[in-house]
């Protein structure tokens, strides 16, 4: 058992810390969160300059070949600052997914378009219902001469705004199994027949809705089997929640060492207000959240790394981090005090990730679902 | 980073369980005495057994072979320490406090002799020390304590009075923190004593801890004398030495391994219980309290794992111990309470009844587990230790 990170690990996470630092300021996610787009190129062409892109794509693919584990190590920087940008969309559910699912010819047109940093994607699963089941997915996708032609709802389409294509999960068969029948496509996000509308969120991320009217598609753009598209639905799903839980680890590190400074700065009854016990015992319950958070998020993203069934630690990690985040991100806001209610104040900008990291990909009692599923439950 | 065992250390671990499966004794499987409940039949058997395990090596795996340890390595102890705790083995405070505080100062602040006089017998099972560090007016607040071992010719002489002995009435000595120069500051003046129990002067009173059996002592010291000799350490260093010593203590790392004995019990009892026609385990909230138990215990789990990973990396954990022991602590508790929740009325049946589930196991957890997360420094001061070690926070 080995709890540390190699060597290489930690350069990689040292390089991505000076980065961001030095090249994402909050004052530019303050301007891209209430940017129309939510991205700059700019910063998207450095961090391609870095490798990030690819980083977990075969180096035959344009990447370096990289771990599961050394990505989340990434999204943690990523999550410490902030970066806002379709990197999540893109890489974690698009590219995995191309690269899990996805035949020779999409590899490589795909993985190393995106390697460069030349595409950008989008994961369409959710639809009105907004859970993640298969039975949710209504849109259907129906076979005529050759080609597929969607119709349906998706919403809450992450970055679907600036993506170049769509994976689009339809419904190719109605059974009564509801997990099967569902196809996944990859769709030119400007082609005729889907329509784009950003949607006005609380952690002013670029949701979407994307509705599909008519849309048609080569029988090529089909990932993975035809009609047996859910598992591989819900391996990305369990993939992304891990990687979400990496990015929101770095996000409650960012809290808590916020909130830590402050209270050993502010003065309030001629002493810091880190020397009062309640102020403590906030403290020392977020650094047990955040470092606990922490180690189940890393043993989770080994075993999808190593390839070692993962439904199991997946859902734990989801499960723990989406409440943990949101109570050391509330710990913090209650340190602050007023000054963190403001506008001005960087503390609400990581409080409402908080909030959209909970939800996303399913919520803890979604989560705890499936670890009552794994006990046999 | 690898959360994988190696196949040396799995192999230890049948090894382990294997022994355990043979030798945990059937008299003290049928008493089943939880934490906090030994009466003088299952003390007898564990002593046996302690001595078993001594002789494997496995009581003090972590001594060096000189004293009777193996001088095992830190993620062995771990599985051993989790075997231990899943097989509800009859190992308990006492062995902590002996093996794993006492030992181990004995080894560091200890004369030679004191060393060859002690340790032995220690990793054989064969003596029992109790901690005499509390008192009526010091407890979180340790260094308060006002037991005072005067220097009178080649003997110290005890006076006063310490609480909270556990075993005291069986142990054979006493881990003793005095008071040794009446003129230096509160942490300049404490030394620590090996003081044998049968000692005249010694009296010893029985407290009945909360469910209903004799655990604890208060242990009266009346012009108790003992030779130089048993001073451990130098004289007015002993509050540095303790402090030291509270960092060995390791007893929570098998923690979780424990706790996850009791969630698989529950999860199969809401398997084979009905109720009002539907299997309990159909009941979403029933589904939702089991599932939130083994998330929190793996991350208890990990966090003990930290600790062993750190020690064998040649780490010095001391927040981290903190942190998993407060975490484990309130992990064991709500498990208590949740499976309070899940059994209903069944869960407060102790186990005299023909209508106990799970030997009563929640009704006496829920009544053991509020002593953890109190002993051993309260979870409030561990929380400190996190805030003031850990994050930096300052004291004023």
């Amino acid at each position: 058992m080995d709890l540390g990170l190699s060597e290489e690990q930690e350069m990689l996470r040292k390089s991505a810390r000076d980065f961001l630092r030095r090249e994402c300021p909050k004052q530019l996610v303050r301007q891209l969160d209430e940017s129309e787009k939510g991205y700059s190129p700019e910063l998207w062409r450095k961090m391609t300059d870095l490798g990030w892109m690819g980083l977990v794509f075969p180096e035959k693919y344009g990447g370096s070949g990289h771990s599961f584990l050394d990505l989340a190590i990434l999204l943690e920087e990523m999550g410490y600052d902030l970066v806002p940008g379709p990197f999540f969309s893109t890489v974690v559910l698009g590219g995995l997914t191309i690269l899990a699912a996805g035949n020779e010819e999409q590899k490589t047109e795909f993985l190393p378009k995106i390697a460069r940093g030349e595409m950008i994607l989008c994961f369409a699963l959710t639809e009105p219902t907004a859970s993640y089941d298969a039975a949710s997915v209504k849109t259907r996708a129906i076979a005529r001469d050759g080609e597929y032609v969607i119709n349906g709802t998706k919403l809450f389409v992450l970055n679907a705004n600036v993506a170049d294509y769509i994976l689009c999960v339809a419904r190719t068969k109605e059974t009564r199994d509801p997990e099967d029948g569902i196809t996944v496509f990859l769709v030119g996000a400007r082609s005729p027949g889907v329509r784009c509308t950003l949607l006005k969120t609380l952690a002013r991320d670029k949701q979407c809705e994307v509705i599909f009217e008519n849309a048609t598609v080569s029988e090529r753009s089909v990932v993975g089997r035809k009609d047996e598209g859910w598992p591989m639905v819900k391996d990305i799903l369990q993939k992304a929640a891990v990687a979400k839980c990496a990015e929101m680890v770095g996000g409650a590190q960012a809290s808590l060492d916020m909130a830590v400074n402050y209270a050993k700065e502010r003065v309030q009854f001629g002493r810091p207000i880190g020397s009062f016990q309640a102020i403590q015992h906030y403290c020392a319950n977020m650094a047990m959240d955040v470092s606990g958070s922490r180690f189940i998020t890393y043993k989770a993203a080994w075993k999808v790394g190593e390839g070692l069934p993962s439904a199991l630690d997946a859902a734990i990690a989801k499960a723990w981090v989406s409440e943990a985040y949101g109570r050391v991100a509330l710990s913090a806001h209650q340190i602050f005090g007023a000054i963190g209610f403001t506008m001005d104040h960087d503390l609400h900008l990581y409080y409402r990730q908080a909030k959209a990291g909970e939800i996303i990909f399913g919520g803890a009692d979604f989560h705890r679902a499936v670890v009552a599923h794994e006990l046999g439950l | 980073m690898d959360f994988r065992f190696s196949e040396d250390e799995e192999a230890f671990r049948r090894e382990v369980r294997q022994w355990l499966e043979q030798d945990i004794p059937q008299r003290w499987i049928e008493l089943d005495p939880g934490i906090w409940e030994e009466t003088e039949e299952s003390w007898a058997l564990a002593r046996e057994f302690q001595r078993k395990l001594g002789r494997k090596g496995w009581l003090a795996p972590a001594y060096p072979s000189e004293y009777g340890g193996l001088e095992l390595s830190h993620m062995k102890r771990l599985v051993l320490a989790e075997e231990l705790a899943y097989s509800r083995s009859p190992i308990s405070i006492e062995v902590e406090i002996t093996v794993n505080w006492v030992g181990p100062s004995i080894m560091l602040f200890g004369t030679e002799r004191q060393k060859k006089e002690y340790l032995t017998r220690i990793a054989s099972g064969d003596i029992i020390f109790c901690l005499g560090y509390s008192e009526p007016n010091a407890g979180s607040d340790l260094a308060s304590l006002q037991t005072r071992a005067t220097e009178v010719g080649d003997e110290y002489v005890i006076n006063g009075q310490k609480t909270w002995c556990s075993y005291g009435h069986l142990a054979d000595y006493c881990w003793l923190a005095a008071r040794t120069d009446p003129d230096a500051s509160r942490h300049e003046d404490i030394s620590i004593f090996v003081v044998p129990m049968k000692t005249p002067g010694i009296t010893v009173r029985p407290l009945i801890n909360i469910l209903n059996r004799h655990s604890f002592n208060e242990v009266f010291f009346d012009d108790v004398h003992i030779p130089k000799e048993n001073l451990v350490g130098q004289k007015n260093n002993g509050w540095y030495q303790l402090v030291i010593a509270l960092d060995f203590e390791r007893s929570s790392i098998g923690y979780a391994a424990g706790n996850q004995r009791i969630i698989e019990e529950l999860v199969k009892y809401v398997k084979d219980t009905t109720r009002n026609g539907e299997a309990l385990a159909n009941d979403p909230l029933v589904k939702n309290e089991l599932a939130q138990l083994v998330v929190e215990n793996e991350v208890a789990r990990m966090m003990a794992y930290r600790i062993a990973w750190m020690f064998s990396k040649g780490l010095h954990p001391s927040y981290e111990s903190s942190m998993s022991m407060v975490f484990v602590s309130e992990v064991m508790r709500r498990t208590a309470n949740a499976g309070m929740r899940i059994l209903g009325h069944y869960g407060e049946l102790d186990r005299d009844s023909k209508w106990s589930v799970m030997n009563a196991r929640i009704m006496r957890m829920c009544l053991s587990s509020l002593s953890i997360g109190v002993g051993g420094g309260s979870n409030e001061i561990q929380r400190n230790i996190i805030a003031m070690r850990g994050l930096g926070l300052p004291r004023k």
